[in-house]
């Protein structure tokens, strides 16, 4: 008996080593990815890169700022077409069709979206949009990352709608509200911290995406506003300057990347308080 | 019925309760049909991305046909003919997805039981929230960093000493044979493995936490180590939940770009060393797609297609099971 237990304490001693093991495994190769990002980051971390545009090759001044600015347009844009779409969308599955066959599939497919690689969302983009349209444009890329955006916001604000309860929007018909007010004035409301939650993690997800750029804003080194024109933009510089032979391109690329990563953290942190605040209450 | 609150003459209210429920009934069914056709959006991306890839990738599937997926010569310039083949991409697409799952399942399966049954409670939080946001860094960040640091410390002290391991063992000493590189799959897949490591964890401590504490407290109660308990409670309980999870990661990692662009050296022979440089799928298509034109690409289109398909297929199998999860938990 004794030495069967001993032999059970033995190996649960052997695994929970392991799994110790895999966690400081783990979470050092993570800290070590911050903590290289921030130390090369920071040493750029001028003024100048949030003054001065992207530098031709070669060059030892300039900054990131017309690619910082494309990546805020195009990102803004992408949300500001893709959430409410995506929305309305969440809502129809949560609201509307929750018990359908037909939400079902819709729901299946969009979870398929949701994590497709997004290189192909760039094809798709590229054949719908770039080809058509005759070339590179800004306008492609945020059409791109509103297809990224649309099945996160759907996702999101259909398990937000679903939280809400039943007696609520009950209360609202009994008083005579039609089903579509008490959804716009009962549900979304109750719903609301949740429904920005997802928005807000849908743009942290998009704010970094690099591959469906590639192909459909591409980048350049000039200030453009004009959305029917490619438009330079931080993931697909920082793309470009990695394989680069200059010193400060890859500088460069270090303070972008430290960029990216502070906004997509700061969203996603933003994100999840607000989160934290509903489940609080 | 009506109340008439401001003493309004019955007939004029009548008229007015008429328009507004008229209003309201265009307003009802307008936003009842802006959801729904919102809803048909997704499905029209999906036969969008299915049409457009299909027509993009025509070209290629009538100049080479099902040969393509066999062929392994990629010769976009060749004269006066390309010959282009998918079977490189598609071998590192899943030599590089199969080495990264090996490397980050069981470590992340080991980080979320860590975190759900080892780990002190005050630090829970705060270690499942830090890896949470890792799961949300751009996966340019971690390509970036494998090119400038993973990469150069890889070829400089893993590769020899795995090298030197298995030299002369039969089949080994084939797979890990040099010499070492800074271009390799096998660095690529290093990078997928850390890339994939937070996703996996995340998801495998959410599903994890469904389990119900009184199932692990009455195994505990019956004198059940930590590891008899994640071993015949645990995991027995959140099978499904756990295998969906993978399969997510999985169909991450075989779609995923930047993080192995910068680091696989986007050769499409097949060598049989792990050390060699090779490409993805997506890698290929991010190197090669804004310079190529005509059947070139095409083929890379048609690349894409596979992709799609590779990736729906493990996705909806990772879904499905996901979804088995779901209602298990509810019943």
């Amino acid at each position: 008996m004794r030495s069967l237990y001993m032999r059970r304490r033995r190996f649960d001693a052997f695994v929970r080593a392991l799994c110790w093991g895999a966690a400081a495994l783990g979470l050092t190769a993570l800290g070590l990815i911050l903590f290289t990002l921030f130390w090369n980051g920071l040493a750029g971390l001028t003024p100048q890169v949030f003054t001065q545009m992207t530098p031709p090759p070669g060059a030892s001044e300039g900054g990131l700022l017309n690619a910082i600015v494309g990546s805020l347009i195009m990102t803004g844009l992408g949300v500001a077409l893709g959430a409410p779409l995506g929305m309305l969308a969440g809502t129809y599955l949560a609201e509307y069709g929750r018990f359908e066959k037909l939400s079902s599939v819709v729901r299946f497919i969009n979870d398929i979206l949701l994590s497709a690689p997004s290189i192909i969302i760039g094809l798709f983009v590229y054949g719908a949009v770039v080809v058509p349209m005759g070339g590179f444009s800004g306008l492609a890329g945020a059409l791109a990352l509103a297809v990224l955006v649309i099945p996160v916001v759907v996702r999101t604000t259909e398990d937000m709608l679903r939280l809400v309860p039943n007696p609520l929007r009950e209360a609202a018909s009994a008083l005579g509200l039609p089903r579509s007010l008490v959804i716009r004035r009962v549900a979304y409301r109750a719903a609301r911290t949740g429904i920005v939650t997802g928005v807000l993690l849908a743009t942290a997800r998009v704010a970094g995406e690099t591959a469906p750029l590639l192909f459909t804003s591409l980048s350049n080194q000039f200030w453009n506003v004009d959305l029917t024109q490619s438009m330079a933009n931080l993931p697909v510089t920082i793309n470009n300057f990695v394989q680069s032979p200059y010193e400060y391109w890859r500088q460069l690329a270090w303070t972008g990347a430290l960029v990216i990563t502070l906004a997509v953290l700061s969203l996603n942190i933003i994100a999840r308080v607000l989160g934290a605040e509903r489940t609080g209450k | 019925m009506t109340s008439t609150l401001d003493g309004a003459p019955p007939a004029v209210q009548f008229v007015d309760r008429a328009q507004a429920l008229g209003a309201f009934k265009v307003s009802d069914a307008t936003f009842y049909w802006l959801t729904r056709a919102s809803a048909m959006l997704v499905l029209l991306i999906l036969g969008g991305i299915i049409v457009t890839l299909a027509v993009g990738a025509w070209p290629a599937i009538q100049e080479f046909g099902p040969q393509f997926l066999w062929t392994q010569r990629w010769a976009p310039q060749l004269e006066p003919q390309p010959i282009l083949g998918a079977l490189g991409p598609i071998y590192g697409t899943l030599v590089t997805s199969a080495i990264a799952m090996a490397i980050a399942v069981p470590i992340g399966l080991g980080v979320a039981i860590f975190l759900t049954e080892l780990c002190p409670p005050s630090l829970r939080q705060t270690f499942g929230g830090a890896i949470e946001l890792l799961a949300g860094v751009p996966s340019i960040i971690y390509g970036m960093w494998g090119f400038f640091v993973l990469a150069p410390f890889l070829a400089d002290t893993v590769q020899p000493a795995l090298i030197r391991t298995f030299e002369g063992v039969p089949v080994l000493g084939d797979v890990f044979a040099g010499p070492p590189s800074y271009l390799s799959l096998f660095n690529a897949s290093v990078v997928l493995a850390i890339m994939i490591l937070p996703f996996i964890t995340a998801i495998s401590r959410d599903v994890f936490q469904t389990v119900p504490p009184m199932l692990k407290e009455s195994a505990y109660g019956l004198g059940c180590t930590t590891w008899e308990v994640v071993r015949n409670v645990v995991i027995p309980y959140t099978r499904a939940g756990v295998l969906g999870g993978v399969m997510l990661a999985l169909g991450r990692a075989l779609g995923e770009t930047m993080a192995v662009t910068f680091i696989i050296g986007n050769s499409f022979r097949i060598t049989g060393s792990m050390f060699s440089p090779g490409t993805t799928i997506s890698a290929a298509i991010a190197s090669e797609f804004a310079e190529a034109g005509g059947v070139h690409q095409s083929a890379l289109i048609l690349l894409g297609l596979l992709l799609f398909f590779i990736t729906f297929i493990v996705l909806a199998c990772a879904r499905l099971m996901l979804a088995r999860l779901e209602r298990n938990a509810g019943a």
